[in-house]
């Protein structure tokens, strides 16, 4: 598997990341150099495997459904970029 | 008086204890060796006035005679974990100016048991990195750099005004400057934890380790540093990474202090979902001093080729120094080791990619403006995050994407079960693991940029603690042929913490490492 600069402008954009151009290029060498690195894995015999989930074996705890933490608006907007009447605020999404 | 930056934490604790001197007097003097070590980067924020309030809240308690098993102890904290109402920004640009309105719990648990914290310490961004070198506040350098100390007299330099301000003040104050001639880096990604806790900055500093974050630059500095088993301190209000592998620990000049610390820093926390409700026990007690019978197991799989000499006999060292103590070595093999680091790569971005997709741009951080709002989305990250976070999402991002994930992301975790199982078996035959920490000593800022994978094997002998969930110390053993520090690394059994800290110290003590570096807080 290898990856060409369609793949990184795809994979850019699937992770929300501008990418210019003319540094796809670039990009794909590094990350085909890491990818061909890592497929080494495929010699390891993995046959009946079940991957790891968790180190440590243990199930999800269930609490009570209750409000532990509230009436913090203030705090939770105080570290935004942008906010207006008690709200985020983004650039338009609809017109 | 002696010089209090010197003292171990336990010491100071005693000192405290005596009423030698009091918290305020011991912040104090970190407080002006903080400022005395700033050539070394070390530090994103200092908190000196917060410092000052903490230290005078723990005489108050000490006077009441409610003192914790921490009180008064200066600490500095890694800028991962978030702290209330002081700047935590994961040393990313996304992140500057962001201020937590609320406390991580392992900084909850030091303060509520006394700690006293002097700033925030600086890191490889989002804790990506080996060598301090990917932070968006500059490299931090490593206090073992090579320099010199030049000393200036400063009544001879002072003119007019300046000259009888100095006479005013009775004796002219020696000036002294240190210059590195070379600058090395104090490994990553908790560097500033490690140089600052060298250059006897702080007594002792929280790290956070993914892959062999806080082993490997203890390792680079000559100090102690311990990851402890996965679920053992909680990960609430760190920023996340990699969230299958990353673990709080304590970095610390001594075995003993690890061991208090982590104490303070452990408890179960219903906040983090992975963390393991169990009883916190009293570390210091298992170091008894006494390894009889102890068996340490040697895998023979991390006998490396294009191994420094010098590693592989510090590695004998070790062992012998061990068996001398009565414990007994005993061959082993982890036949899975050389798959571990490329599992590794897959995993953590894969992770990284997911908990990172949070920045952007609305919630908290920077916001840089686009025509849409998907274009500020794409503008934030593309300034936000720097070249390595940005390949590391990348790579996240399509290893984890239809039609691939098969193929890298489950047969990774696959392979990483493999991993945990050579460990299972070869804990039935010993009950420790003695091992290099790192396959070199520290180098320097700039070498092994080139290749990323050349940066990443920095971390293969600790890679695999963090796979399989285990824990694992660094101690300061020896140095180099260029006089920089080596370290061993010792991995434990699952929650057996306290085995792991008797051998632990059990080798400091044999070892007897007290070289100091160059560069000293105390002493410019």
């Amino acid at each position: 598997m290898s990856i060409d600069k369609a793949t990184v402008a795809k994979i850019a954009h699937l992770a929300r990341i501008k990418v210019p151009e003319d540094e796809q290029e670039r990009l794909a060498g590094e990350l085909n150099q890491i990818l061909h690195w890592v497929e080494q894995l495929a010699e390891v015999d993995t046959e009946g495997v079940e991957p790891m989930t968790s180190v440590a074996a243990q199930t999800l705890r269930q609490r009570e459904d209750v409000v532990t933490e509230g009436d913090i608006r203030d705090q939770v907007l105080a570290n935004a970029p942008d906010r207006a009447a008690g709200f985020f605020a983004v650039p338009k999404v609809v017109e | 008086m002696t010089d209090l930056t010197r003292l171990s934490a336990a010491e100071a604790l005693d000192g405290l204890a005596r009423k030698d001197y009091s918290a305020v007097e011991l912040t104090e003097v970190h407080i002006r060796a903080v400022e005395a070590a700033r050539p070394l980067n070390a530090f994103v924020v200092e908190t000196p006035e917060l410092a000052l309030e903490q230290a005078r809240a723990s005489d108050a308690r000490r006077a009441r005679g409610e003192a914790g098993p921490f009180d008064g102890i200066p600490i500095g904290v890694k800028d991962l974990f978030c702290t209330k109402g002081v700047q935590s920004t994961a040393s990313s640009r996304i992140l500057e100016g962001f201020v937590p309105p609320y406390e991580s719990t392992v900084t909850a648990n030091l303060f509520r048991d006394g700690a006293v914290m002097l700033g925030k310490l600086n890191m490889d961004e989002f804790a990506m990195g080996s060598a301090n070198i990917t932070s968006h506040f500059g490299p931090v350098v490593n206090p073992w750099s090579p320099g010199t100390l030049a000393q200036h007299d400063e009544a001879f330099a002072a003119e007019g005004a300046a000259a009888e301000l100095v006479a005013g003040m009775g004796q002219p104050r020696p000036r002294q400057e240190w210059t590195f001639t070379r600058k090395l880096v104090p490994g990553g990604s908790s560097g500033g934890s490690a140089a600052a806790v060298a250059a006897r900055c702080v007594m002792a500093a929280t790290g956070t380790d993914t892959g062999g974050s806080i082993r490997q630059p203890a390792g680079f500095v000559g100090i102690v540093g311990l990851k402890p088993t996965y679920g053992r301190c909680s990960r609430w209000g760190i920023v996340a990474f990699a969230s299958s592998l990353d673990q709080a620990g304590p970095m610390t000049r001594t075995v003993r202090d690890a061991a208090v610390m982590l104490r303070s820093m452990a408890g179960f926390d219903p906040k983090d979902s992975t963390s393991v409700d169990m009883p916190v026990p009293d570390f210091a007690a298992a170091l008894t001093g006494d390894i009889r019978g102890l068996r340490v197991g040697i895998p023979r799989e991390y006998r490396m080729d294009g191994m420094p000499a010098e590693i592989d006999r510090l590695w004998e060292k070790g062992v012998e120094m061990l068996r001398r103590q009565g414990a007994e070595p005993v061959d082993i093999s982890l036949p899975h080791t050389k798959y571990a680091l490329p599992t590794y790569y897959i995993v953590a971005p894969a992770e990284a990619s997911s908990n990172l997709a949070r920045y952007d741009g609305v919630r908290y951080g920077q916001r840089i403006d686009g025509t849409s709002l998907k274009d500020m989305y794409e503008n934030t990250r593309a300034a936000g995050f720097g070249a390595e976070v940005r390949r590391r999402i990348l790579i996240g991002t399509y290893v984890l994407s239809a039609g691939y994930y098969d193929a890298y992301y489950l047969k990774a975790q696959k392979v990483r079960s493999r991993i945990k199982q050579d460990f299972d078996e070869a804990f039935k035959r010993c009950d420790v693991i003695l091992t290099p920490t790192a396959p070199s000593a520290a180098f320097g800022i700039g070498e092994n940029t080139d290749d990323p994978i050349q940066m990443y094997l920095n971390d293969v002998f600790t890679v695999t603690v963090n796979l399989a969930g285990l824990p694992g110390i660094s101690v300061p053993v020896g140095l180099s042929a260029d006089r920089l520090p080596l370290g061993l690394q010792l991995i434990g059994r699952p929650f057996d913490e306290e085995t792991l800290l008797r051998a632990a110290e059990a080798l400091e003590r044999a070892a007897g490492f007290e070289a100091l570096p160059p560069f000293m807080a105390g002493a410019v």
